[in-house]
């Protein structure tokens, strides 16, 4: 154990952390938006993810821009990401409706009991990852340097770099504006409605299928919008992207409380941390060790997770 | 291509087993060896021709064929064939493959495999069979300490590019600190302990990474090479990773030299880290450059194929034209070849190659080379690494 390399790091570790943790926090609202309505567990999400990155990358590829371009203009830049995340959010909204209206829906209108939503989910994810693996030939793809690295904050040994301030502000502002439709609009009333009690909604007059569709449609916008981040982090995309990050967003749910909007940013954040942190201590092969072991701990103390409330019962 | 490379590493060690066949039924070596003619036998390719590590095979395989269609030239059309079974590079797939290869009576030798995955999965067979292996490229050390008699490498394995590798950080780059990080494989880990071992105190950190394809956000690792203040960094592992982290590394602001094994001296080191972050990082490699190769082989190579020599196709070469040159010398069954295996000095185009007892390039013919990544994403020689 590197006590000291944990204690010398613990800033730059503590950036790397909350960077990794807002884009598992958006990751995880698709998570637990759908399990907050359906009760189901949305495995396709990891794929709704990475269409995203080859949406946002297709996009850029329109404007010809590939990983050996130079990098454009400022102008330029604020241009194409708002492009890139316009593209991935739509493309991953549609995907992931589409995923709703293909593999679910015709289930719930059977009654079919969970199991085989969540083979249906398992396969939808299989489908559409393979589908991409094959077009693609399994090759991953390189993002174009849209933002020129710099380190924009400075104090002891911490840089923050332009990029991750990017990722942590516009995941914090993306969590807001989501907190607040859910809580505060019609449209999200309908759907803590649906969450609460489906039938007494569809009774008051909630179109529950249109309320499921928009929960789908929600996650798949914010999962687009952690697309694009994460290009712009690694690098690079590939046909199994959302796979890993998908096993770790899930995690962040949980250990958040799933169906509990804030919990998903919780979750992510505290994930993201301890892997950095855990990295730092005993080295990143431990990572994972880490974060699982501390996701026990707390499911232990805290068995529906830290904030551990559904989205139905969540603050007004 | 992530496994591929993996494997690409596991396939050198098939060839060692032919010698020792003291012990050993000749049971397979039934063929036509009566002929006075020494033509009508078979020299296979063993390795991937599909699947994702495909290109680092087609490049063996076509120097491999480009050594028979010269010798048929010469000695008339048709006079040795080469026939060709596709591994994909898949050690689930090799065994099969190679039950199916070890039928064939007229085979005499094999060229590869090539990766040292399907080496561990094919070579008993090839050993049971008594036919003889010269595997180009399969670098994994311990493929010779089976004890197969039909194993033979045409290459330096790992234990010998650790040690140059060092010595290149040490004698070019000359960095007070370097960062030593590896992906948990055998082949990366391997690597990384000599690395580390050799630079000693020079080593200012460690780290450990997921293994291909199960890790894209190298954050911890990058954050650890930036604040250990290293100019040098080692990564044993393969070239998607490496390529990644050397992205990673270039978008956190480290200005520092990147290196690596031959696992890395791939294209796709470069198109997964782009080339502007891929200029300048180093690979070594037990292999001279295809382009230093004698003779006329890089011409003859680009007229056969329309494209230039790739990484080990001239050792390929070398180690066709070695059983043809038995074939030559009268070792028409699969246990003389062997024997001649045993004694033989050979002067190629990429080398000059005799065996030790495990089947080991002697020590005096080991090169190791290093190449450095241009801006156009291509590994070009730098130089070659001295020993000691």
């Amino acid at each position: 154990m590197n006590f000291s390399g944990l204690i010398h790091d613990l800033g730059p570790s503590t950036v790397a952390g909350l960077a990794q943790g807002a884009i598992y926090a958006l990751f995880a609202l698709g998570y637990t938006l759908v399990y907050g309505v359906l009760r189901l567990i949305n495995f396709a999400h990891s794929e709704v993810f990475m269409v995203g990155t080859y949406a946002a990358l297709i996009t850029w590829g329109i404007f010809g821009l590939d990983q050996n371009s130079a990098t454009p203009g400022t102008g330029a830049v604020i241009g194409y990401l708002a492009l890139g995340i316009l593209a991935a959010a739509l493309i991953s909204g549609v995907t992931a409706i589409c995923v709703e209206l293909v593999a679910y829906r015709p289930l719930r209108r059977r009654n079919a009991p969970p199991l085989a939503f969540l083979i249906t989910a398992i396969g939808a994810s299989i489908v559409i990852s393979e589908f991409v693996g094959v077009a693609t030939h399994r090759n991953i793809r390189g993002v174009p340097p849209l933002i020129h690295p710099a380190t924009v904050v400075h104090f002891g040994n911490t840089n923050i770099t332009n990029l991750q301030i990017l990722i942590i502000v516009l995941a914090l502002v993306m969590m807001l504006a989501l907190d607040r439709f859910v809580n505060r609009t019609r449209l999200g009333r309908g759907v803590r409605a649906v969450a609460q009690n489906p039938d007494s909604a569809a009774l008051m007059g909630v179109n529950k299928d249109r309320a499921i569709s928009l929960v789908f449609l929600l996650g798949g916008l914010m999962a687009g919008i952690a697309a694009v981040m994460y290009v712009l982090k690694i690098g690079d995309t590939r046909f199994d992207a959302g796979f890993n990050l998908g096993i770790a967003a899930f995690t962040a749910a949980v250990l958040g409380g799933i169906g509990n909007l804030r919990g998903a940013l919780v979750g992510g954040l505290i994930i993201g941390l301890f892997e950095n942190y855990g990295a730092s201590l005993f080295g990143t092969q431990y990572r994972n060790v880490v974060t699982f072991i501390l996701l026990i701990v707390i499911l232990m103390f805290r068995p529906s997770g830290i904030l551990g409330e559904s989205l139905g019962r969540a603050r007004a | 291509m992530r496994q591929g490379l993996v494997r690409a590493l596991g396939g050198a060690a098939i060839v060692a087993l032919v010698a020792g066949a003291a012990a050993c039924n000749s049971g397979n070596n039934g063929g036509g060896s009566s002929s006075g003619k020494n033509c009508g036998f078979k020299i296979a390719y063993f390795g991937a021709l599909t699947g994702s590590a495909a290109n680092l095979g087609v490049n063996i395989e076509q120097g491999a064929e480009l050594a028979v269609k010269q010798y048929n030239d010469k000695n008339g059309a048709n006079c040795i064939t080469i026939q060709k079974f596709d591994s994909q590079g898949d050690p689930a797939v090799a065994p099969g493959v190679a039950r199916q290869l070890v039928t064939d009576k007229k085979i005499i030798g094999i060229v590869g495999p090539p990766f040292s995955g399907e080496s561990e999965a094919a070579d008993p067979i090839f050993e049971e069979a008594m036919i003889p292996t010269i595997t180009p490229s399969a670098t994994r050390p311990s493929l010779s300490t089976h004890g197969w008699k039909v194993f033979h490498r045409a290459v330096a394995n790992d234990d010998s590019q650790g040690p140059a590798a060092a010595k290149y950080i040490k004698d070019v780059l000359k960095p007070t600190k370097v960062f030593v990080a590896d992906d948990q494989s055998a082949y990366g880990a391997g690597l990384a302990d000599v690395v580390k071992q050799q630079l000693g105190a020079l080593v200012v950190g460690t780290d450990k990474t997921g293994a291909d394809g199960k890790q894209t956000d190298f954050s911890a690792t990058v954050q650890k090479v930036v604040s250990s203040g290293a100019t040098v960094f080692f990564y044993g592992g393969y070239y998607q990773n490496a390529g990644l982290i050397r992205k990673q590394l270039t978008a956190a602001g480290w200005k520092g030299t990147q290196l690596g094994g031959d696992g890395v001296k791939d294209p796709g080191f470069a198109k997964a880290a782009g080339n502007a972050a891929a200029t300048g990082s180093i690979v070594t490699c037990p292999c001279s450059p295809a382009s230093k190769a004698g003779g006329s082989f890089v011409t003859d190579y680009k007229a056969a194929w329309n494209q230039d020599a790739g990484t080990y196709s001239d050792v390929a070469f070398d180690a066709m034209n070695i059983f043809l040159k038995g074939i030559d010398g009268g070792n028409t069954t699969p246990q003389k070849m062997n024997d001649y295996l045993k004694g033989v000095q050979y002067q190629g185009v990429a080398n000059t190659y005799k065996f030790t007892d495990t089947g080991e390039l002697d020590p005096q013919y080991i090169k190791v080379w290093a190449f450095k990544f241009d801006a156009s994403g291509v590994d070009q020689p730098d130089q070659e690494i001295p020993k000691g």
